[in-house]
């Protein structure tokens, strides 16, 4: 073993190698937010006139009144003047419309922080942390309710779910979670909450009307990824040290398979037309898709990430866009996210965002995917189209999971 | 699509019901030993004494855990423990499990004796799992191929220390070890570690066991005396480093050592499968249900025990058997993955059969750090960076 250790500007340059016989490999360390920063510096600055022009037009505080007065975005942006101190800017931002044929309309997204306690709030239209809402602790699990009211969030360490206004930013609420909620899903018709308990292999059924317990599910241990079908009909639960994905009918509460997939199942998707269930083992190093009628793996995807050993490539978020074409995984600890083709399954890219990236969320038009960095404590910004990471914004300590108005 | 999805979950809830009505027909038993030490792990302070049941818990909640997944699958675990008396030949314990149709087995137990029960296997085509011994030499002149060793070894848990101590640029190494063997071969250990990764060992001093009471009323008095004593007139060091298996000495140095320096090896920051403050990885909910089972927390020999049936329950969910020969070959081969609340797969060496790990570095309270450190590369798994890699290995497997 030969350690060469030299300083350089930006941080320690470790080499390592083996005395066993092997050549001397330099090292490639994770990059800082500012590193990512320096490396996506040409989308940044393209990124940035854009925005100031949009700003300029008016376009992130008028939504909302256009939206009360019936103006579709479009019609909007076409009445929209430019003013002359803007014009080296509108090139830019030509080149990029031209691009995005749309700009990106402004929503909000509710970021849970698990280590500050806190939710930020992000306007996708500004890019950046609007507001920071103090909530429980530990906050990981977070979702918006489907009439957009309200979102919510599981704090893990304060044993319950507590409820924010979307409109005032307010906790106005809690649901009977049951002990440390970390995540959950609603049904379609947003009526029944599905909570995952993971310290006692239990899933917690809420009535989100009543805002009471239904009932409870005993499954394997140490559930974790939830999601519901499209129809509504069925559940799924998985279970990280069971390895298995439950389909719980959602009439009966009864389990009425289970799946086997890699080691340690964090997260679960359907595809929209529920033709498939999606579930990531995040100690496996897979992506498993699952027939949801035979309940059998038709395919597992794997990942190679060049100059990345397989450990470090540990996939849990799965965002798959609605026509089904493309799906992204969060890839962890690889601090990429894999574009992966819907249909052929094949991984098509392999984007560099930030440290431990862990959830993510499209915007409801499916512009852009934000998705959140753990241990860089920001939130990459991926333009869906482009595939391209065009921005990461720093959030607080830890982010863990993304929740932006519900897809139509 | 909507009406054959509801047909398939009617028929699947059908089967299910037929299915359980066989059940008891098709169930699977897993059977499993579990072989402990006669001898009580000594130690210096009150809070390191071993619990009665230390190890034994941690095989045990496995064996509650692998019977949730076995709800799904029909798997039904259970366990046998058995405590060698002291001087208690465990070929015949072997036996016995033998004669009750045990061909799994966990071991707590030392190095001579593990392959004295190892020997007495055979016979049954048992397949033992270690969690009790970290020899170095049960993974090299003397490996068998039906020992898998769960706890990791005396050379993986010093490189794991040496590599955080070369981390932090303490390369000057001061060494004490004990006068018992055991000490003898983790300051081995230490010594290899410090030659693979630069550390330099300025001198060495052994501590010898003169028997004794180890705390009495009056004795923090003398070691307060004593210690000072001790290590004064060493050459300018980093770091001191204790290598003390038998609870003699290590404990009383920190605070206590001439010069102000850290200590580290047997005590002040020491390497480990498991510290009971660990809470990354989602291990926060395994310490949970540990310490609702069993009033205390979960130590590092529970943890291994815990991994040995968590590797024999994955093999049997995948393999689909509870052949002891099925299993095995499972287990060493390239499929075989276990999540052990590590942050990565933990797999087995095909050289020599040792579970591949991180090693925790705790100081008693939290954990420090966890190797391997960033920057310590390899071509295969950086986990290979700790203990004996391919190409140093004495083992040839029979």
């Amino acid at each position: 073993m030969r350690i060469e250790m030299t300083q350089g500007n930006g941080g320690a340059e470790v080499r390592a190698g083996w005395c066993t016989g092997q050549s001397v490999q330099p090292l490639t360390l994770p990059l800082s937010p500012w590193e990512r920063g320096r490396l996506n510096g040409p989308q940044r600055n393209f990124w940035r006139p854009f925005s100031h022009t949009k700003s300029a037009c008016g376009f992130g505080h008028f939504r909302r009144q256009s939206r009360q007065a019936g103006i579709a975005e479009k019609d909007r942006m076409r009445g929209c003047t430019l003013r002359s101190g803007h014009l080296p800017l509108v090139f830019a931002a030509a080149a990029m419309l031209a691009v995005a044929a749309q700009p990106a309309l402004a929503y909000e997204a509710y970021v849970s922080n698990e280590k500050d306690n806190t939710v930020s709030v992000i306007d996708t239209d500004k890019l950046e942390v609007v507001k920071t809402i103090r909530v429980g602790q530990r906050p990981r699990g977070i979702g918006m309710t489907k009439d957009g009211k309200s979102v919510i969030v599981a704090v893990g360490d304060s044993n319950t779910i507590q409820i924010i206004d979307a409109k005032t930013k307010e906790i106005t609420g809690r649901l009977p979670s049951g002990i440390d909620p970390e995540f959950f899903s609603f049904d379609p018709a947003g009526k029944t909450l599905y909570v995952a308990n993971e310290n006692d292999n239990t899933v917690t059924v809420i009535n989100m009307e009543t805002r009471r317990q239904e009932g409870s599910i005993q499954v394997g241990v140490e559930p974790e990824g939830m999601t519901v079908s499209p129809d509504g009909k069925t559940v799924i639960c998985t279970s990280e040290t069971s390895n298995m994905a439950h389909f719980i009918d959602a009439k009966t509460r009864e389990i009425v398979a289970n799946t086997l997939v890699g080691a340690r199942p964090r997260f679960a998707a359907f595809k929209r037309n529920g033709s498939e269930l999606w579930v990531s083992s995040e100690v496996g190093g897979t992506v498993s898709v699952i027939d949801p009628v035979k309940h059998k793996v038709k395919k597992t995807i794997t990942f190679e990430v060049p100059g990345l050993r397989r450990e470090a490539i540990q996939p849990v978020g799965l965002d798959i866009t609605r026509d089904g074409k493309t799906v992204f995984v969060s890839l962890g600890p690889a601090n990429r996210v894999a574009v992966v083709d819907g249909h052929t399954y094949e991984v098509r890219k392999y984007l560099l965002v930030g440290q431990r990236v862990w959830h993510g969320a499209f915007t409801p038009d499916e512009k852009y995917l934000l998705v959140t960095n753990g241990l860089s404590n920001d939130v990459s910004v991926i333009d869906v189209a482009r595939l391209k990471v065009i921005k990461s914004i720093q959030v607080g300590r830890e982010p863990w999971g993304v929740a932006i108005e519900a897809q139509e | 699509m909507k009406r054959s999805f509801l047909k398939a979950a009617a028929v699947a809830t059908l089967l299910l019901a037929l299915v359980a009505d066989a059940m008891a027909a098709d169930t699977v038993e897993i059977k499993i030993g579990y072989l402990r030490r006669a001898e009580q792990r000594p130690a210096i302070s009150l809070l390191d004494v071993a619990a009665p049941d230390a190890g034994l818990a941690g095989a045990e909640l496995a064996i509650a855990d692998n019977n949730t997944t076995g709800r799904f699958l029909n798997q039904k675990y259970s366990i046998t423990g058995v405590k060698l008396g002291p001087g208690e030949d465990p070929a015949a314990a072997v036996q016995k499990l033998g004669g009750e149709g045990i061909s799994l087995v966990v071991t707590d137990l030392p190095a001579d004796a593990l392959l004295k029960a190892a020997d007495a296997g055979r016979a049954h085509g048992m397949l033992f799992f270690n969690a009790g011994a970290a020899d170095d030499a049960l993974r090299g002149e003397d490996c068998r191929a039906d020992v898998i060793h769960v706890s990791p070894s005396r050379a993986m848990l010093a490189d794991g220390l040496a590599q955080y101590l070369v981390w932090k640029q303490w390369l000057k190494w001061v060494l004490i070890s004990g006068s018992h063997p055991e000490d003898k071969l983790f300051a081995a250990a230490l010594k290899r570690s410090a030659k693979r990764f630069g550390a330099k060992v300025v001198d060495e001093k052994v501590f010898e066991d003169k028997g004794g009471a180890r705390q009495t009323d009056s004795g923090l008095a003398q070691v307060q005396r004593q210690i000072p004593l001790f290590t004064q007139g060493l050459p300018e060091y980093d770091v001191l480093l204790a290598a003390d298996e038998n609870a003699v000495f290590a404990a009383y140095l920190p605070y206590r050592t001439k010069a102000a320096r850290p200590v580290a090896g047997s005590a002040g920051l020491m390497p480990a499968s498991w510290d009971a403050s660990m809470e990354q990885w989602g291990a926060r909910q395994l310490q949970n249900r540990f310490v609702k089972m069993f009033s205390r927390r979960m130590q590092p020999l529970d943890m291994q025990a815990w991994t040995a049936v968590r590797m024999i329950g994955e093999a049997v969910t995948r393999t689909k058997s509870a052949d002891a020969r099925r299993i095995g070959g499972y287990i060493r081969g390239p499929s075989f993955e276990l999540a052990a609340f590590k942050g990565r797969a933990l797999t087995v060496r095909p050289w020599d059969l040792q579970l591949r790990q991180p090693v925790l570095l705790s100081d008693g309270k939290n954990v420090v750090s966890i190797s391997p450190q960033h920057g310590f590369l390899h071509p295969v798994s950086e986990l290979d960076t700790l203990g004996y890699d391919k190409p140093e290995t004495k083992c040839v497997l029979k």
